[in-house]
């Protein structure tokens, strides 16, 4: 009914059917509007941004900002110890982290959705409880998965001897061949749930019409998949990828949980966003400048390869249609 | 509408397959979270003797002991009071200025909108060093209304991007009926405007309140004094002092995840709107 009187009134002015204002009220009211949230959002979270690339070329003492020191503080993150070796490492295990994430958490997140998009029922009960483990804190799915994977009293080594594969039992975070990739999966256990609502609903948006047709011509199921529904999924594939990323290289709680500030055992487990916190708050006392540079770094890598990756995607789906 | 027996014999075996699939990982996702509820009710010396088991006397005693002896009580009101008070103050502006921009055309409208919606893909946490600074100048640092105010600011965009497309998606009349009536801006706002974006009001309040509800990182760069704390960060400490305490251990985590629990239940159709707002239909 709405609808109808607000395509009357669209009729009537000849524009503005959206129901958006034409006449906007006076300044002093839009200001009164907009102002609380602008000042709030630039104060805390845009103005810093901008301040730690100003802060990243200067010198400081604790708390005390000090004298221009143009690159300086950049040359030091690369060449200072120990950071001249934990940088580039922790840098190889966020890439890691977003590979292995890609290949488990998104394509069983795909996976499910699929499976899901084709059951009668029971589809509601399975996106419910495969999205729970979104809800918990990153650090309590730390802390739960190394109570589980104790090697003493962990339910994990206890349930691989009881079904008689007690070879596999091992200390799994505190071994570093294992470690980081324990922590991919544990992510990914509390994360899978995510792309699978992105992709069911990107599977929901594919006409049944389309569907239809190719069933007609002849298309098994999976050629249905290959060739119809993963390249009109393009565009969310494109944005779970880039939201993985930024993730992946955010990741912190899980890490502090599961490998201490440190990373253990032995830095297998270090990531960026644990060098950054380090340096921060845990460095020497010309700290501040060294995280301002490290935050400008990867801060220009992380929202820079976000946005080739946006651009490519955008690309392919061009070049699909 | 019968369909020749192999081909449905076929259909039916991956049916089948796909079952085994989703059920299995459902037991994946599931097990580990009831034998936290399991071993929570249940003494620690139990839990060593036999890690996967039932409790043979459940008993609340480690929640009483995560509540009172471990600082949960604390850590607990802190969480919710700064929570809180955080997704109010977010959303109450939030709302003010989604209105206006989803409402009217001026100079700078679009611009501003662009300059919200930014946010939602800056990553903020590497700002924390010109943030601490600027807290420790107005005299907030280890004071939780410096977490509340960066929290607010934090959950702004969102908040803009999703209000302003449901105030956008109103009809005219309503707001032109109101000011025939000689209504100001604020009451047609408030009276009549934002009582029809309730749903996306909702969103935007779960929205905001599961992620900072969890979060680590800055409590633990902004607050000292464990008095202030809220449950990650106390969390840490607790994982520390309590570690040869499982049964507390558990409980703790269940303490520190209940109220996202019930959220979840009470506003599940609002948590996978909002994951999935903008894609699809």
């Amino acid at each position: 009914m709405t609808a109808t009187t607000a395509n009357r009134a669209g009729k009537k002015k000849g524009k503005h059917a959206k129901g958006v204002g034409s006449g906007a009220p006076p300044w002093t009211v839009i200001a009164l509007f907009i102002l609380p949230a602008f000042l709030l959002y630039t104060l805390f979270m845009v103005w810093p941004l901008f301040q730690s690339l100003y802060f990243s070329f200067f010198e400081f003492k604790g708390l005390a900002r000090g004298g221009f020191v143009g690159l300086r503080n950049f040359h030091e993150l690369f060449t200072r110890y120990p950071l001249n070796e934990q940088l580039p490492r922790a840098f190889l295990h966020n890439v890691y982290f977003f590979i292995g994430t890609m290949l488990i958490q998104n394509t069983l997140g795909l996976l499910f959705a699929r499976l899901l998009y084709a059951s009668r029922f029971g589809k509601r009960f399975f996106q419910i409880v495969y999205t729970t483990p979104y809800l918990i804190s990153a650090l309590v799915v730390g802390y739960l998965w190394s109570l589980m994977l104790n090697p003493l009293f962990g339910p994990v080594n206890q349930v691989l001897k009881a079904i008689g594969m007690g070879a596999l039992a091992r200390p799994w975070l505190g071994d570093p061949a294992t470690a980081l990739p324990v922590i991919i999966l544990v992510n990914a256990w509390q994360w899978v749930g995510f792309p699978m609502l992105l992709f069911s609903a990107g599977l929901a948006g594919i006409g049944d019409d389309l569907r239809e047709a190719a069933r007609i011509d002849g298309a098994t199921s999976w050629k249905l998949f290959r060739y119809i529904e993963l390249p009109l999924l393009l565009p969310v594939i494109g944005i779970v990828t880039v939201l993985t990323f930024i993730g992946n290289f955010n990741a912190f709680g899980i890490v502090w949980a599961m490998g201490g500030v440190n990373g253990e055992p032995a830095g297998a487990t270090d990531v960026l966003g644990l060098v950054f916190y380090r340096t921060a708050f845990r460095g020497g006392v010309d700290a501040f400048g060294l995280a301002s540079a490290l935050a400008v770094l990867m801060f220009i890598f992380i929202f820079g390869v976000s946005m080739i990756m946006l651009g490519r995607f955008r690309r392919w789906e061009e070049d699909l249609t | 509408m019968s369909q020749p027996t192999s081909s449905s014999r076929r259909i039916d075996l991956a049916n089948i397959g796909a079952n085994v699939l989703l059920w299995g990982y459902a037991a994946i996702v599931l097990a580990p979270l009831l034998l936290v509820i399991s071993n929570a009710l249940r003494p620690t010396r139990e839990i060593f003797k036999n890690p996967v088991g039932l409790p043979t006397s459940p008993s609340l005693d480690s929640f009483v002991k995560a509540w009172e002896e471990a600082n949960f009580n604390v850590y607990f009101f802190n969480s919710l009071m700064i929570t809180v008070a955080s997704v109010i103050l977010a959303t109450a502006v939030a709302a003010l200025a989604g209105y206006m921009l989803g409402r009217y055309k001026f100079t700078g409208s679009r611009f501003l909108t662009a300059y919200f919606l930014a946010g939602l893909m800056l990553p903020f946490r590497l700002a924390i060093v010109p943030l601490f600074l600027l807290l420790n100048d107005m005299g907030l640092v280890d004071n939780r209304l410096g977490l509340i105010l960066v929290y607010a600011a934090t959950g702004i965009p969102f908040s803009v991007f999703i209000l302003s497309a449901f105030f956008r998606q109103l009809p005219q009349e309503l707001s032109e009926a109101a000011r025939i009536d000689g209504a100001g801006e604020f009451t047609i706002f408030g009276r009549i405007m934002l009582p029809l974006v309730r749903p996306a009001l909702a969103t935007v309040i779960v929205f905001q309140f599961v992620p900072l509800w969890n979060d680590f990182f800055f409590p633990l760069v902004l607050l000292r004094s464990t008095d202030k704390w809220t449950l990650p960060v106390g969390m840490t400490r607790f994982f520390g002092e309590f570690q040869a305490d499982w049964s507390t251990l558990f409980a703790g985590l269940i303490i520190t995840t209940l109220p996202l629990v019930i959220i979840f239940l009470l506003a599940t159709k609002q948590i996978i709107a909002g994951l999935t707002a903008g894609i699809g239909k």
